[in-house]
């Protein structure tokens, strides 16, 4: 009974975070133009998607805005996880405050003051100033990630590396990397996921001419969102819901394979 | 002869179609001070959590002072635990962490001071009550873990490896500690430890179980002395355990020569395990001993010389004040008296123990 | 000592470039006017009827919101963390899954799913029951905040709760408490780290959102987010926008305080 309860409320949950992308993969079938009616089963958005320069571009303009910015922002991070460790504790605190403030601060708020800095400087606003504005949301989620698996870290491993004869950067690749490794991969995710999920900070920072997949929603909601979009959205969902399964299903291989060596 | 307070009767219990524990017996008495010693995995944690009542066996029956407590929850049970690793309320000060559970049998304030100051006493912690546990050592949380455990006045302490988070020297101070406690309250300790120096010790009675086994119950010198298997030998100190035959009662034949021993009932011919302890065996002059060899390696411990002693192509580990460099051919003789004779495995208890090693 | 400076340096001049100059620019430009001279104006701008109405309102719908998202979470966080889901697979469809459908077309979805004749009204209508008109409604936003920021809420808690050590619960069984004592005394108390950095994480995105408000809330209703983003993308007063930024961060900043005195070590933190 206590079980059921258990799985009946975790079911609820589910439905309610998971019907709206329900309706957006319905959507993307119906053939009718409008999303107030269900006009009969479609596959012609997805053809017309493929015809569509304006929604490619935004996607585009997306997922290379994402890749850079969570890249650049993946180096940065972790050389500063990395620069943190031998810092004093009062440093240290200085250094992970300055991490929260756009973590706690609203993104309205960010993406206002970058606005501001780009017009005091006379940056002309286009692609550059989006990538700027990412890189600088995604760095703390790449600190996040990096910093519990740095702190886990057996400081001597790496002087060890060095006492057999290693020069700095090669104990750091060989010994210390592949530890943080996991740690890095995560905030890169993190920091991709958020770039592409990003509306407001992109709002704020991108000028006229240029659009992500969120800006470009956003000046369609109110003429009406054209049913490619639905179409898309679909498709990167699939994509990732299968990249996932595969992850998963090697995962487990190798956890049952740790497992078996931990035995 | 105390009387019983606690009787586990064919427990078993399994995890994820693991067999932990296979139809356990076991009865503990009253000021009793029992220690459930084994490696790790051997079940004795979680026959230390189906007293505690964190675990219910999967079947089988907890006997406490007559009645039967296998489903009672933890809340409802007579005994307390200290935990491994303490498990303090961390967001309490020690006065509170003590008060818990006076203050859940809603004990009068006064009373609970009282008890505070006493349990704080008891365990050389006086002054200490509005401390938060996150800056006390190790050692003194680990006491302020048991304080906060007897203030209820348990019949039965359960204490699960409870100095094994310490140091060697801390470790030593608490054993006594342990004791004197034990003592003053005159209540039953039920104690988990895989540290055979620690339940040797400590303990009135040990209990040795391996791989969800008993192995073997008796008191300190019965299980170092006596050990009925090899696992056991060779899990309490240093042991040669030798495959011998039994010639007849009162000889033994190991590695091909002939020892006196006082054993009998082995039957004529038998094969058996004998058990040595490193202490017991002599070393005297070339051709004077039983069997002959040579020093192989030595390594002085403090108190005595350790040894290995080549002879009859077995590995003798010796202990001796006497110290004789490698390469010195010796005799080697064993007292009668120190000739432990244990069957050979043939029970399925006992050979679980061969399993494992 | 080089290495150390090369390794620091970029995130040092970055976080410098992009965190803080900004931020002092919104303070530049909330005290000043048009002509570079000191001014209060700004920031006594909220004082006015309009923008004081819309604070109000964001303040009331995000409160709500966030007492809504602490108490669905907190059950849910509570039953996930008694289960032996694995953290990962759970973290990923809860919360980074649905991320990769874009957030407005996630939210725009529950105008479909609440209109009129929207799904949810058909099949409360199949089960003959009272029809829900709430789109374009402070509720709707309601919603779509809870929608939007739940896994903000749930995340931190179940941290904390995952985080607290089997013996300690079962201590306090141990020492004569039962289920509700246990929880009242010991899991929910170690559990407020967990809950005061969900409920940062959920008010203040809540009280600044503009995009919530516009979406479900029709163009009727007004949040301090919506009327900032107007200053700054339709009237172009910046200076108005960042006092009235200025008015918004006092919340956020006691809000930073909050977690930071509750939450030492970032241990209740989303990741």
């Amino acid at each position: 009974m206590k079980n059921f309860i258990k799985r009946f409320y975790i079911g609820i949950i589910f439905v309610f975070l998971y019907a709206p992308i329900v309706t957006l993969i319905a959507l993307s079938f119906n053939s009718s133009k409008t999303r107030a009616k269900w006009g009969g089963f479609t596959f012609k958005w997805y053809a017309s998607l493929l015809q569509d320069e304006i929604i490619l571009q935004a996607l585009w303009n997306t997922l290379i805005i994402a890749f850079l910015s969570s890249l650049i922002a993946t180096v940065i991070g972790t050389a500063a996880c990395v620069a943190m460790q031998s810092m004093s504790r009062k440093m240290r605190a200085l250094f992970m405050g300055i991490t929260n403030i756009p973590m706690l601060n609203a993104d309205i708020v960010t993406g206002i003051s970058l606005m501001l800095l780009y017009i005091s400087l006379g940056v002309r606003f286009g692609f550059s100033t989006i990538l700027l504005s990412h890189i600088t949301f995604n760095i703390p989620y790449v600190i996040l990630s990096v910093m519990p698996r740095m702190k886990q870290l057996n400081p001597h491993t790496y002087e060890a590396a060095l006492d057999l004869g290693a020069s700095h950067v090669y104990a750091f690749f060989k010994v210390v990397f592949p530890d943080i490794l996991p740690g890095v991969l995560t905030g890169f995710l993190m920091a991709f996921t958020m770039s592409l999920d990003d509306f407001i900070i992109t709002h704020f920072t991108k000028g006229a001419g240029i659009d992500t997949l969120s800006t470009k929603i956003y000046t369609e909601v109110k003429k009406g969102i054209k049913p490619e979009m639905y179409a898309l959205s679909t498709i990167i969902f699939i994509a990732v819901i299968c990249l996932l399964l595969i992850i998963n299903i090697f995962g487990k291989k190798s956890a049952q394979k740790d497992m078996r060596q931990d035995n | 002869m105390k009387k019983e307070l606690i009787t586990l009767q064919n427990i078993s219990k399994s995890y994820d179609g693991q067999l932990v524990l296979d139809d356990l017996n076991l009865f503990i008495r009253e000021n009793e001070f029992l220690t459930l010693l084994g490696p790790s995995g051997c079940g004795k944690t979680t026959t230390l959590r189906i007293l505690g009542g964190f675990e219910t066996p999967d079947s089988g029956k907890v006997i406490f002072d007559g009645s039967d407590i296998t489903t009672l929850p933890p809340n409802k049970r007579q005994l307390n635990t200290v935990f491994q690793k303490y498990a303090l309320f961390v967001h309490m000060t020690i006065a509170e962490n003590i008060a818990f559970g006076l203050k859940i049998k809603k004990k009068s304030a006064s009373y609970i001071k009282d008890k505070i100051k006493y349990a704080l006493k008891l365990v050389n912690l006086e002054g200490y009550e509005n401390r938060m546990p996150d800056s006390l050592s190790g050692g003194q949380q680990q006491r302020i873990a048991i304080a906060r455990a007897i203030v209820n006045e348990p019949k039965v302490l359960l204490l699960d490896e409870p100095l094994g988070a310490l140091d060697l020297k801390l470790r030593q101070d608490m054993q006594y500690e342990l004791i004197r406690l034990k003592n003053e309250l005159g209540i039953t300790f039920i104690y988990v430890t895989h540290d055979q120096e620690e339940a040797l010790t400590m303990s009135d009675t040990i209990v040795v179980m391996n791989q969800g086994y008993i192995q073997q119950i008796g008191t300190p010198e019965k299980i170092y002395n006596e050990p009925e298997n090899a696992f056991v030998a060779d899990f309490i100190g240093d042991s040669n355990i030798i495959a011998s035959t039994m010639v007849r009662d009162e000889l033994v034949e190991i590695l091909g020569a002939r020892f006196a021993c006082v054993d009998k009932g082995f039957g004529e011919n038998a094969p058996v395990d004998v058990v040595i302890r490193p202490e017991d065996v002599e070393l005297v002059a070339e051709n004077t001993g039983t069997i002959e060899g040579v020093v192989s390696h030595i390594i002085f411990k403090g108190v005595h010389y350790e040894m290995e002693v080549m002879a009859n192509g077995f590995e003798w580990l010796v202990h001796s004040t006497k110290m004789f460099p490698v390469g010195t051919k010796v005799g080697i003789k064993v007292d009668p008296y120190n000739i432990q004779i244990m069957n050979k495995p043939v029970s399925e208890d006992e050979e679980a123990s061969t399993v494992n090693e | 000592m080089n290495r150390k400076k090369a390794l620091q340096a970029p995130y040092l001049f970055w976080s410098v470039m992009f965190i803080l100059i900004p931020l002092c620019m919104i303070f530049y430009y909330g005290f000043t006017d048009k002509t570079g001279a000191f001014t209060l104006e700004n920031i006594m701008a909220i004082a006015t009827a309009e923008h004081a109405k819309a604070l109000w309102l964001s303040m009331l719908l995000s409160l709500v919101s966030t007492v809504l998202c602490l108490v669905i979470a907190y059950p849910l966080a509570m039953i996930l963390s008694s289960m032996n889901v694995s953290q990962n697979s759970f973290i990923v469809v809860i919360f980074i899954l649905p991320m990769w459908m874009n957030f407005l077309l996630r939210t725009l979805a529950w105008q479909t799913l609440l209109e009129k004749t929207g799904v949810i009204n058909n099949i409360l209508s199949f089960l003959h029951l009272p029809a829900l008109n709430i789109i374009n409604t402070p509720p709707a936003i309601i919603l779509g905040m809870v929608y939007n920021f739940l896994p903000f809420m749930v995340l931190p808690i179940y941290n904390a709760l995952v985080k607290i050590d089997k013996n300690v619960i079962n201590a306090a069984k141990d020492l004569g408490a039962n289920q509700v004592q246990t929880f009242i005394r010991i899991i929910l108390p170690l559990s407020i780290p967990g809950v005061i950095s969900g409920i940062t994480m959920v008010f203040v995105p809540a009280l600044t959102t503009f995009v919530i408000s516009t979406l479900l809330g029709g163009s009727k209703i007004l949040l301090i987010g919506n009327v900032i983003e107007q200053e700054f993308t339709r009237a172009g007063n910046w200076y108005l926008g960042s006092g009235l930024s200025i008015v918004l961060m006092i919340f956020i900043i006691v809000n930073m305080v909050l977690s930071s005195v509750f939450d030492k070590d970032g241990e209740g933190a989303i990741l």
